[in-house]
């Protein structure tokens, strides 16, 4: 503490200019090693966002060459292998290195201490490790696509991966163990938070919704994470040491791997989604000014499909000759998820209900996300039912549902959060207009890419296919056409953003009017120590009344 | 939403409490869960292990038996009596630095580590005769008949001598064992793996433990704890009951396995 | 193939119109939900629009009718598709008992096909129109997955163990196969054609050309193999008696090594032969000795198919005499893999 204050005189007198502002997280000190050796929750979140944008980069770029490929029906324009590297590296880059990480380590470390009123997470250097275990396993992962890249799919099937396969699967498995305990160490980070470090008065029912949907989703990474990794080991070992754990031929058992894959790999897709749906009702509240509605309802429901999520993951295995049995209670399961999803949805649409709506990007980004997150939810019906699965597995209609849920889902809500809150990140604002064109072309790119792929699939294109039937060219062409417009929709907030992170006006303490301790309690952007006095609650969150507007600052 | 009321921060004067809780009390507690929180990581960590485990003692199950025979079961006793030592010394530690006798915390837990090491001397010399006898992967992992052999001439001769081919041990692909001898090899190999895979997953948290006691104990002769302040003490006990645990399982699992068939 | 645009593929097996009415009323009620939760999403957004900075709606709690309503019509439309899709599931996966059989093996990257017949294609499978066939799949690599758009019906080949998959083909016509698990390189070119035929087309086919019977080749392996030697039917059998076993109960004593309460009885079906081959300790059947070894590496995929044809077509008293001039075991390996023997 001390020391901060000492680092904070020091640069005070430094930059002279900015001697009658209050020293905040980002201008307190300057220096790189401030930055690499930070301890402070804002700051690490900075750092997982730059690491993760290049990420995402990275991961669009494999996609393009993807699109590019398919636009005709012959492998014309990548060999049969590269493409299928393409692929790989697209799905491992934009799950393990990008989705997993975004709004849990970014969003999540920036806004959780401050909105539970806390001055930073309960373990600080704990969050500086996982960042590095991070850097680390993407790193290798970098390694290890340089070297010649891995054509498993993101999946790592065995007996392919364990045996088959002559890329560097050993290397990325490497990696994601890496990645993996990183997660898992940002969940702990999170459930202890949580727990025991709120501020006087906040009770779990008055937690904003993202607390809840971040605490759930924490514990599916401290529960389900460690699976994924003794599994990766497991088939680290198996290709170093030439044993078959998973290989038939040496006495395995190929769909043991695919049990223990999908008993960490399906609740990841609610580590990816269910932050997401936190956010939005964040969102939707605070740009309806309107109390979330059925709020005890919503912040269950987040608890109840990370339960759920856990039981589900055989619903990924209807056609490998799993028993009839176990295939009609995992659908039945699956189905259940539905309920609480659907909840969800009927409550933001109850909550904008009678309020007083204004369109500002992060809820043109909320609105789009409620739409698309809608269209995916439902094609998970078309899934889990099990005479439609049968037909339905393993084609275009499968990537169709799942870029729906992932992109229109959780990077939507992605983008909502960072446009959210951007003013308190940066402490600036960004040009509305340039936001909401960029919501709007990545709404219709998105769907103008994903929606042909639903009858393509029905059609019945198997997924990673290099080369297919000419009759399916149209709506390859259209596909490719959408992914086009959406790599434009993505390029303008990275331009903007930037723009706005240098010259962008100065944001007040609170832009949007919200309610929740992040905005009413700190400045933007926050000082190194969050609050200059611990906030205590009184009411729950969400209560929007004219008095609040003397206020914010705009 | 909130109404902003002056709280004393209540730190500063306290060297052990870190800048971002408000009372020691808070900072116990939430070290505490964090180290719940991760031994539940670690349960399901060693769960992938045991649940390929379970699998193949299932479908293998008459193999399995007959290799676990292989192993030395009074090292692997005498492993866990030193464990269960290791955890008493642990808890003794815990309770003297509860009540604020640093010293004798420090000693318990270098008494701690010195078990935790005799743990892996023993099992150092029970994995080099693993080894010796192709129980480990690596080059001309398992050979199911050297095996056997390198077995029979040790409770004969009561002797670690390793057969030769003068023991008339044949290889598993000799056309006269017929393929069964290279498929049961495969399924034993199966068993070995695990037991390498379990044993040494558990030798590395007990080295990471090591590590950690270390700092603690040298913590400890410094005269940090007090009956106000010892939670680092509490949760490296808690982590290495964990530790201890495990091999409460891994020792029936692997060890006593094919006992009761009278070998 | 016409470029007519399509939302369906073309109908042509008794389950594709199910499938097909199911989906249709998966995307109907889906279809209106979504479409209700957009106009609600568009109609909320003008209605509410913020009319002036000073603009502070009454919060809504909740309300308690509206929320059983949103939670319960959603679990009845849940319920009747998962009735629905298990009705349809219960027709995909049980095979009617009539079904003729086909054998198929995936490799990477093509498939392998057998009829009983003896026929035997590649990324080719000819099938009579109006007659349920069953697949038996099994892989000899890696996981590929049979697929066949037009008949609505998938399924994994996983190799080490058989899988199963039925259709009735109603029109005649081509329809396209494709593997639709990723098996590595060339997964996309794993695919080939089903040839639906009139019933007379086929078995004219099936005569063409045609080698000796799946069953007969079986039989020539089950001297060459020795499975002769102890399983000879007769007074000096080492082994039980395989005449008329297939697809009957037969008790069994031990399982991996652990013996079977008094009574255990197994279903002697195309994977119990297979593991019984393979695996000789799995499962074995009562009254004898586990003397058997294991023929792991001694017979490729396709042979063990030609052995249980023979298996599953032997009746009593048609065990052959036993060859005094079998060759024994190690040479058999080379052999078989020669093409030239037939």
């Amino acid at each position: 503490m001390s020391q901060l204050e000492l680092k904070s005189g020091v640069t005070h007198a430094e930059q002279a200019h900015e001697v009658h502002e209050k020293p905040n997280y980002l201008n307190h000190d300057h220096s790189v090693m401030s930055w690499l050796y930070t301890l402070d929750h804002k700051r690490i979140g900075i750092l997982y966002l730059v690491s993760i944008t290049a990420m995402f980069i990275l991961g669009g770029i494999m996609a393009a060459l993807v699109r590019v490929e398919l636009s005709t029906p012959k492998g014309d324009f990548l060999t049969a292998d590269t493409y299928n590297k393409s692929f790989t590296a697209h799905g491992v880059i934009m799950l393990f290195f990008f989705l997993i990480p975004s709004i849990p380590a970014v969003m999540g470390n920036f806004a959780l201490p401050l909105m539970i009123g806390a001055r930073d997470v309960a373990f600080p250097r704990l969050n500086l490790l996982s960042y590095y275990l991070y850097a680390l396993g993407a790193g290798i992962g970098m390694v290890a696509l340089l070297y010649g890249g891995v054509d498993t799919g993101w999946t790592f099937y065995t007996p392919y991966s364990s045996t088959y396969s002559n890329s560097y699967v050993t290397v990325m498995a490497v990696g994601l163990f890496c990645i993996g305990f990183s997660s898992i160490l940002t969940g702990l980070n999170f459930v202890v938070t949580v727990h025991r470090m709120r501020c006087p008065g906040l009770t779990w029912f008055r937690l904003p919704l993202f607390i809840w949907a971040i605490y759930a989703t924490s514990v599916v990474q401290l529960l389900g994470t460690p699976v994924i990794a003794i599994t990766l080991a497991l088939l680290g070992v198996e290709r170093t040491l030439g044993v078959g754990i998973f290989d038939p031929r040496l006495g395995g058992d190929p769909v043991l791997f695919q049990h223990m894959f999908w008993f960490y790999s399906h609740p990841a897709v609610y580590i990816m989604i269910l932050p997401s749906l936190g956010l939005i009702s964040e969102v939707i509240a605070t740009f309806s000014r309107k109390n979330v509605f059925g709020y005890k309802i919503i912040a269950l429901s987040s608890v109840t499909i990370a339960v759920f999520g856990f039981i589900v993951w055989a619903h990924h295995m209807f056609t490998t000759g799993i028993s009839p049995y176990a295939a009609m209670v995992f659908s039945f399961l699956t189905f259940s998820v539905a309920i609480p999803s659907g909840i969800k949805v009927f409550t933001w649409l109850a909550t904008m209900y009678k309020g007083a709506i204004s369109f500002e990007t992060p809820m043109i980004y909320g609105i789009a996300f409620i739409g698309l997150f809608t269209i995916g939810g439902v094609t998970g019906l078309y899934l889990s039912t099990l005479g439609m699965d049968i037909h339905l597995h393993d084609t275009y209609f499968v990537v169709a549902h799942f870029h729906y849920i992932m992109v229109g889902g959780a990077i939507l809500g992605f983008m909502a959060g960072l446009h959210f809150w951007w003013p308190k990140i940066t402490g600036r604002m960004y040009s509305d207009f340039w936001g909401k064109l960029g919501a709007g072309i990545i709404f219709i790119g998105f769907n103008f890419t994903f929606f042909p792929q639903f009858i393509l699939g029905y059609l019945g294109m198997p997924r990673r296919y290099h080369e297919y039937p000419e009759e399916l060219q149209l709506l390859n062409v259209m596909s490719s056409a959408g992914a086009t417009i959406l790599a434009i929709g993505y390029t303008l907030p990275l331009i903007y953003l930037t723009h706005s992170f240098f010259w962008g006006e100065k944001a007040g303490k609170n832009p949007w009017g919200a309610t929740t301790l992040d905005w009413t309690a700190t400045d933007s952007p926050p000082s190194p120590h969050n609050f200059d006095q611990i906030p205590v609650v009184t009411e729950e969150p969400y209560h929007f009344e004219r008095k609040e507007a003397g206020v914010v600052s705009h | 939403m909130s109404a902003i009321e002056e709280t004393e921060h209540g730190h500063g004067h306290n060297k052990n409490l870190a800048h971002h809780f408000d009372t020691l009390e808070q900072q116990h507690e939430a070290n505490t869960l964090g180290m719940w929180a991760f031994l539940l990581t670690e349960v399901l960590f060693f769960g992938g292990l045991f649940a390929a485990y379970t699998v193949y003692r299932y479908k293998y199950s008459a193999v399995f038996e007959e290799a676990s025979n292989l192993l030395d079961i009074t090292l692997g006793a005498v492993n866990t009596a030193i464990l269960i030592g290791s955890s008493l010394t642990m808890a003794l530690a815990v309770r003297n630095s509860q009540l604020g006798n640093s010293t004798k915390t420090g000693h318990w837990l270098v008494l701690t580590i010195i078990f935790g090491m005799g743990f892996l001397g023993v099992k150092y010399f029970e994995w080099k005769h693993d080894y010796d006898i192709h129980l480990m992967p690596g080059k001309n992992f398992f050979h199911w008949q050297f095996a056997k052999k390198a077995k029979e001439i040790h409770t004969k001769e009561h002797s670690h001598r390793l057969p030769g081919p003068q023991d008339g041990v044949l290889k598993d692909d000799d056309p006269s064992l017929g393929v069964k001898a290279r498929l049961e090899s495969e399924q034993a190999r199966l068993f070995y793996l695990l037991y390498f895979c379990m044993t040494s997953l558990h030798a590395l948290h007990m080295v990471v433990g090591f590590g950690i006691i270390g700092v603690i104990a040298w913590k400890a002769y410094s005269g940090v704890f007090s009956p106000d302040y010892y939670t680092p003490v509490e949760i490296i006990g808690l982590y290495w009951h964990f530790v201890d645990i495990v091999w409460i399982f891994l020792f029936p699992l692997l060890y006593l396995l094919g006992a009761h068939l009278g070998h | 193939m016409n470029n007519e645009f399509r939302f369906f593929p073309e109908q042509a097996s008794t389950l594709a119109p199910e499938v097909d009415a199911l989906t249709l009323f998966v995307v109907a009620t889906t279809v209106g939900v979504t479409l209700l939760v957009f106009f609600l999403l568009l109609l909320f957004a003008v209605l509410f629009r913020r009319r002036s900075d000073d603009h502070y709606p009454k919060p809504i709690h909740g309300n308690v009718p509206l929320e059983i309503i949103w939670c319960v019509i959603p679990t009845v439309i849940c319920v009747v598709m998962f009735v629905w899709g298990v009705k349809v599931y219960s027709n995909i996966v049980v095979a009617p008992v009539d079904s003729m059989d086909i054998y198929v093996v995936g490799r990477q990257w093509m498939w392998k096909i057998q009829h009983p017949s003896g026929q035997r294609e590649i990324n080719a499978l000819h099938v009579p129109v109006g007659r349920p066939v069953k697949l038996t799949i099994t892989s000899e690599d890696v996981i590929h997955s049979f697929f066949v758009p037009a008949f609505r019906v998938k399924q994994d080949a996983v190799p080490g163990r058989y899988t199963s998959m039925w259709f009735q083909a109603t029109k005649p016509g081509v329809y396209q196969i494709y593997c639709a698990e990723y098996c590595g390189t060339e997964h996309s070119r794993m695919i080939g054609k089903v040839t639906v035929m009139e019933e007379g087309d086929f078995q004219k086919w099936l005569s063409e050309g045609a080698e000796n019977g799946q069953a007969l080749q079986g039989r020539k392996l089950f001297t060459k193999l020795q499975c002769i030697t102890c399983h000879s039917g007769n007074a000096q059998a080492k082994a039980p008696n395989l005449e008329g076993i297939y697809r009957k109960h037969i008790p069994i004593s031990h399982q991996s090594g652990v013996k079977t309460p008094e009574g255990t009885k197994i279903f002697a079906d195309d994977s119990y032969l297979r593991e019984s081959i393979l695996y000789p300790n799995a499962k074995v059947a009562a009254g004898w000795e586990s003397i058997m070894p294991t023929y792991q590496g001694l017979a490729t995929e396709e042979e063990l198919l030609q052995v249980i044809a023979y298996i599953r077509s032997l009746q009593q008293g048609q065990t052959p005499p036993r060859l005094e001039t079998t060759p024994t075991p190690a040479s058999i390996q080379e052999k078989s893999s020669q093409k030239g023997e037939k």
